[in-house]
C-alpha cells in the first residue's frame, strides 16, 4: 500500500460541503492550510508575547524572521516598497511552514499542488498590476516598452514583454509545485526500496542500508529545498512588487 | 594638530565600520547562494532556467489558443503567439540567468552598452 509514490498527494473530502453546484468540501488540503496557518501565527504570537527586550532563542528566531523579510523587501522595491511588508512577509511564512510541515511523515504536503501555488502566484501578479494601475494609470504600460528599441520594432518587442510577463505567475508557481513534488516523490520511492529489499531475507536487508541512507539525506536536502523555495518565492515576489511600486526609474 | 586628527579618525573609522557593515550584508545573501551553490546547486538552477522557458512557451500557446477561440481564426493565432512565447522564453531565461536587463532597470546608458557587450 505505502508503496505508491503518488498516493500522498490524494485530496480526500473529509466534510462534503457544496454550495450552488460549487464544491466547497473541507478536505486534506484545507485542513493542513489551517494547520499550516494556525501553527504559524500560534509561533509568531507564542514567542513575541513575552516582548522581552533582550530576546530569548524563540523570540529571536520571530526577530530574525521580519529582519530577514524587511531587508530583503527593502533592498529590492525602496522603502515605498514597505507597505507590501505583510503580503511578503504572509507568504514566505506560509510557504515556509507548508514546506516544512510536509517533511513530516503522513502530513500533506499543500504546496505539492499546483493550484495552491498557482493561487499564490496569481495573488503576487494581480496586487502588481492593480497596484501599478491604481498609482501610475497607464504609465504602468510603459513598463513593457524599453527604451532605446527601433520604432518597427516595438510592436513585437512589446508582444514578447506582455507574454513574458503573463508567463511569471506560471513559473513562480511551476518552480515550487515541481521542487516540492519531486522532491516528495524521490523520498517515496527510495523508501520504498527499503521495503522492498528487506523482503528479500538478510542479503537484501543488508543491501537495504543503502537506500535507508540515502532517505535519510534526502531528507535533510528537502528540509533545505523547503527553506530555498520560499526564499525563492519571497525574493521573486520583492522583485515584481518593484515593477509595480517603481515601474521605470 | 590633535583637533586636526580627531575627524580625520573618527571618519577613518566611520568608513572601515561602513565596509565592514557593506561585506558583511553583502555577505548574508551571497551566503544563500552558496547554500544554493553546494546543496542542490546545478539542480536549482536548472529547474529554474527550465521553468522559466517553459512558462514562456506554454503561456504563449495558451494565449493563441485561446485568441483563437474568441476570433474564429484557427490556426494562426497559434502559431503567432506560439512563436511569440518562444521568445519569451528565451527572454526570461536571459534574464533569469542575468544576461539582460530587467523589466525596472531601463536607463539608456545600459540598454546601449551592456547588451553589446555581453554579446
Amino acid at each position: 500500500m505505502a508503496t505508491d509514490p503518488i498516493e500522498q498527494f490524494q485530496i480526500s473530502n473529509w466534510i462534503p460541503i457544496e454550495i450552488g453546484g460549487l464544491d466547497f468540501s473541507f478536505s486534506n488540503a484545507s485542513a493542513f492550510m489551517v494547520v499550516t496557518a494556525v501553527s504559524a501565527s500560534a509561533f509568531l504570537y507564542l514567542t513575541t508575547s513575552s516582548r522581552g527586550l533582550v530576546p530569548g532563542r524563540l523570540q529571536s528566531i520571530s526577530e530574525m524572521t521580519y529582519e530577514f523579510i524587511a531587508s530583503m523587501l527593502r533592498e529590492a522595491a525602496g522603502s515605498k516598497g514597505m507597505r507590501f511588508f505583510p503580503l511578503v512577509f504572509s507568504l514566505f511564512v506560509f510557504i515556509l511552514v507548508a514546506n516544512l510541515l510536509g517533511v513530516f511523515p503522513y502530513f500533506f504536503t499543500v504546496t505539492s499542488h499546483i493550484i495552491v501555488t498557482f493561487a499564490l502566484a496569481l495573488l503576487v501578479v494581480g496586487t502588481v498590476i492593480i497596484y501599478g494601475f491604481y498609482k501610475h494609470g497607464f504609465g504602468f504600460l510603459k513598463l513593457f516598452v524599453p527604451e532605446g528599441v527601433p520604432g518597427a520594432l516595438v510592436p513585437l518587442v512589446v508582444a514578447i514583454e506582455i507574454v513574458s510577463f503573463l508567463s511569471r505567475p506560471v513559473s513562480l508557481s511551476v518552480r515550487l509545485f515541481a521542487n516540492m513534488l519531486a522532491g516528495h516523490i524521490t523520498l517515496k520511492v527510495f523508501a520504498g526500496f527499503v521495503t522492498t529489499l528487506s523482503a528479500f531475507g538478510l542479503a537484501g536487508a543488508a543491501g537495504a542500508v543503502l537506500p535507508l541512507a540515502m532517505t535519510i539525506a534526502i531528507t535533510a536536502l528537502e528540509v533545505l529545498v523547503a527553506f530555498l523555495q520560499a526564499y525563492v518565492f519571497a525574493v521573486l515576489t520583492c522583485m515584481y512588487l518593484n515593477d509595480a511600486v517603481n515601474p521605470s526609474h | 594638530m590633535a583637533d586636526g586628527q580627531e575627524p580625520d579618525d573618527l571618519d577613518g573609522r566611520r568608513r572601515k565600520l561602513e565596509a565592514a557593515l557593506a561585506a558583511r550584508r553583502t555577505k548574508e545573501p551571497g551566503d544563500a547562494e552558496d547554500a544554493k551553490a553546494n546543496g542542490t546547486g546545478g539542480f536549482g538552477n536548472a529547474l529554474r532556467l527550465s521553468s522559466e522557458f517553459i512558462a514562456g512557451i506554454v503561456v504563449g500557446a495558451a494565449l493563441g489558443w485561446f485568441i483563437d477561440r474568441l476570433a474564429g481564426t484557427s490556426p494562426w493565432g497559434l502559431i503567432v503567439f506560439l512563436l511569440l512565447g518562444f521568445g519569451a522564453g528565451i527572454l526570461n531565461v536571459l534574464r533569469a540567468a542575468g544576461l539582460v536587463a530587467d523589466f525596472g532597470s531601463q536607463s539608456p546608458k545600459k540598454d546601449g552598452d551592456d547588451p553589446r557587450e555581453r554579446r
